[in-house]
């Protein structure tokens, strides 16, 4: 049998960084290949162009033997390609059989053919043993059914290729069996598939063969009868760098600044329990979508829950965010643009935007322009923010990590008891990384407490004193600095547990 | 128990309308039985046709979740072009609805343009053509009465089998708008753009083409709105029309059409203006003094508005990531 589908010498870079370098792998055709990879290794990239939605620096692409340059969408399912996605691209104010045939509904007399979509559609959801009304609307469906219905478009555009990226995030262990069985079918019908999981069990289970992706290169492939899940997590596993952090210059107390009790949200948080001492940085640790930024949110009061309770030096917290800020929590939120700057104001009144309250002068408590200027001066000498005039130069104009250095500063002039620090160093040169650990380490070293979550497993080895690890909304795992170890970690985090 | 309550809720949110226009009609009927009477209920839906033509295109622009605050502005502008049409080339009334409606694809595909093309939102593109088409029309005019020949009052006055033309043309215009966005293919895309246009681009969808040709439409109906309603009253003032947008755009809403696009309906549309009409002349029926009409114009609208928000807000909840099984 030939290839399906083939990358030769495949590149992507974004402003220089490359996402995925020099990729050459091939696929055989009527088979499964799993896809592996830490976030951020590249998977994402390797789909958008895969599906047409971001272009190759260099390489090309083969789809059954001929070169494969899709411009669009549109342009991959015509090709016979058809993405699940994890976050599911359904409308969902249309019916189930609507949504099949939204880029084409067959006519009458100008007007849609509604017994004939809604008849092939039945038919569609019959080889899928979905039993649910073709005129039904997507809204009142479950996440698994919507899936179905997600894999039921695949099959109605002929795609001979159905690529799924992280199908079984949302389903329960009753739909996500299901999938496996509609899996099958599909291979049973001579369908490919790409199966991209965190759960490497099931890429294990599902898989003929495995491609393992780090730092947007292959580094390990191989059918997955060869495959031990222990190799496959040392595959992943990253590079050893030494030098790029500081050394913790305090040892943690053991009295809690921060300790929150059997949090549960539906959907989101179960049961989760943990704790902040003083002087301590404590890393959070676990895969894209395993409730590490939701729960930030929740002890920030952004969202709601429903259960357990939320103490900051031993007194409950209520209220919302403006509350929390008030009793000591600082938030450093993972979007650094959106949410953590105002980009076209000045840096001066960036930093002074949550202590605003502080730089009221009588008789009218109107904002005392000159403290403000004397007190962020300060704080940008502390921080050393490379800045000229604060005063004048607006936000956007700082580099990646100056900015973020702002956005903590700006708590800092409050002096909270307790930082929430999410991916501090994304998009962060390695230079100012190391200015930014050496920042984390000194709060923490001054008493303060650090609740540090991080994609990069690399970082929070080299600064936290402990990590925590979370898996699909719960709290699955502990583990103290002098017992850190990747493959513990890694794996706790993949929810595996090493043969 | 809060299941059979969520129910309840559920009805009163998505059926807000019907029941406030029940209300709305026991309780005038109350106050002056001869409200009811079909003479007044004719000219109930006769004077809504105006805004109900307008309020139709509306939803087209709504259900993208858009906003076209140009409309008022359309309804000057293009009934004057046919003013033109029939004044100097001589031309008979249906060559002028004919200009009148194509000056709104003019229009409406400057607005189109600018949104699709240079991508200026809806609402700052609108709010410029707003003045601009205005301002055009002033030009010409020198901001004078424009008189129409008397065959247009003919026209506007006449009916079929004693059902006003205005009536018969709003209806013509629901029934097509409700077969185009029910039954074709553009019309589901609609919707389809309105819940998701990131999803519908990915679905390989025509989106710039789908958004411009609501615009279009949009502009089309307000310029056959303007047109119909001109017919009535055979001239054409320096103000005709102004502020028209808000009564177009409430209409919409009040029939359930959300702002926040993927919601609504051609039919909607037709209850809205018609409700929106009701209350202005009952309140003349049972005598509310006339200053107080806009208030509660303005209340019923803002009731419409805030149950579209808390209607959006249960969809939002709904559609909550997740990131475990419920």
């Amino acid at each position: 049998m030939g290839d399906l589908l083939a990358f030769e010498g495949l590149s992507k870079s974004w402003f220089g960084v490359p996402a995925v370098s020099d990729l050459t792998l091939a696929m055989r055709e009527n088979s499964l290949l799993g896809v592996i990879g830490q976030n951020g290794a590249g998977k994402s990239t390797l789909m958008n162009m895969i599906g047409g939605i971001v272009e190759p620096t260099s390489g090309r692409m083969r789809w059954k033997g001929a070169d494969y340059e899709p411009k669009s969408a549109a342009d991959a399912s015509e090709a016979g390609i058809a993405f699940i996605h994890q976050e599911l691209n359904l409308f969902t104010n249309l019916t189930v059989a609507e949504n099949l045939y939204i880029d084409g509904f067959p006519r009458k007399f100008g007007m849609i053919d509604w017994a004939t979509i809604n008849e092939r559609t039945r038919h569609i959801l019959g080889r899928l043993a979905l039993d649910v009304e073709p005129s039904v609307n997507v809204g009142h469906l479950s996440p698994g059914e919507r899936q179905l219905v997600e894999i039921a478009r695949a099959l109605h555009n002929e795609a001979e290729l159905v690529i799924f990226d992280e199908p079984t995030t949302s389903l329960t262990p009753r739909e996500t069996e299901r999938l496996f069985e509609t899996i099958a079918t599909l291979r049973g019908e001579g369908r490919s598939i790409v199966y991209i999981s965190h759960i490497l069990s099931d890429v294990k289970k599902l898989s003929d063969d495995v491609a393992v992706l780090r730092d947007g290169k292959l580094v390990d492939q191989g059918p997955a009868s060869d495959f031990s899940i222990a190799r496959m997590i040392r595959s992943m596993i990253g590079r050893d760098l030494g030098g790029q952090f500081p050394e913790r210059s305090n040892t943690p107390t053991t009295s809690a600044i921060l300790s929150a009790r059997s949090l549960s949200q539906p959907g989101v948080l179960q049961d989760v329990s943990i704790a902040v001492n003083r002087g301590e940085i404590l890393g959070l640790f676990g895969l894209m979508g395993a409730g590490r930024s939701e729960l930030a949110r929740v002890i920030f009061g952004l969202d709601p829950h429903e259960t357990g309770e939320i103490e900051i030096d031993g007194k409950p917290l209520a209220g919302g965010p403006r509350e929390r800020i008030a009793a000591g929590l600082a938030f450093v939120t993972e979007d650094r643009r959106a949410e953590g700057l105002m980009l076209e104001a000045p840096i001066a009144e960036n930093l002074a935007l949550v202590s605003i309250d502080r730089f009221g002068k009588k008789p009218f408590m109107l904002v005392d322009r000159e403290r403000v200027a004397e007190e962020t001066e300060a704080m940008k000498d502390n921080l050393s923010i490379k800045a000229g005039n604060i005063a004048r130069q607006p936000a956007k104009a700082l580099s990646g990590g100056n900015q973020q250095k702002v956005v903590i500063g700006k708590w800092q002039m409050q002096s909270p008891k307790l930082f929430i620090l999410d991916e501090p160093t994304r998009g962060v040169d390695v230079g100012a990384k190391y200015e930014i650990y050496t920042l984390i380490d000194r709060i923490a070293a001054t008493g303060g407490g650090i609740l540090m979550i991080s994609s990069e497993l690399e970082e929070l080895l080299g600064m936290a004193d402990r990590i925590v690890v979370m898996n699909r909304g719960e709290v699955v795992g502990e583990v103290g600095r002098d017992e850190f170890d990747r493959e513990t970690i890694l794996s706790m985090a993949f929810r595996e547990v090493i043969a | 128990m809060t299941r059979s309550m969520d129910k309840i809720s559920d009805f009163v949110f998505r059926n807000a309308t019907y029941l406030i226009f029940a209300g709305v009609l026991i309780y005038y009927g109350i106050q002056a039985p001869s409200f009811l009477t079909p003479e007044s209920l004719v000219n109930i839906v006769k004077q809504a046709s105006f805004t109900g033509i307008a309020a139709v295109g509306m939803t087209f622009v709504l259900l993208t979740a858009g906003i076209d605050l140009s409309v008022g502005s359309v309804m000057f502008l293009a009934p004057l072009m046919a003013g033109y049409v029939m004044r100097d080339l001589g031309m008979p009334v249906p060559v002028a609805v004919v200009a009148a409606v194509l000056t709104g694809v003019v229009l409406g595909s400057i607005n189109a343009i600018l949104i699709v093309r240079l991508r200026v939102i809806p609402f700052i593109t609108t709010l410029a053509t707003l003045f601009l088409f205005r301002g055009f029309g002033t030009w010409l005019t020198s901001s004078q009465q424009f008189d129409f020949p008397d065959e247009i009052r003919a026209f506007g006055l006449s009916g079929v089998f004693g059902i006003p033309t205005p009536i018969i043309v709003f209806t013509a215009v629901a029934l097509v708008a409700h077969l185009v966005l029910a039954h074709t293919e553009f019309g589901r895309q609609v919707y389809a753009f309105g819940n998701s246009p990131e999803g519908a681009r990915k679905a390989g969808l025509k989106v710039g083409w789908i958004q411009a040709r609501v615009y279009i439409i949009c502009s089309a109906c307000a310029a056959l709105s303007g047109f119909m309603l001109i017919a009535q009253i055979g001239r054409l003032d320096a103000a005709f029309g102004e502020g028209a947008e808000f009564d177009v755009i409430a209409a919409a809403v009040l029939g359930g059409a959300s702002l926040f696009g993927g919601i609504g309906s051609a039919f909607g549309a037709v209850i809205g203006a018609t409700l929106i009409q009701t209350v202005k002349l009952g309140l003349v029926f049972t005598g509310v003094n006339l200053y107080l009409q806009p208030i509660i114009q303005g209340v019923i609208i803002f009731i419409a508005v805030l149950v579209d928000g808390m209607r959006e807000k249960q969809v939002l909840a709904k559609m909550k990531r997740t990131i475990r099984p419920l």
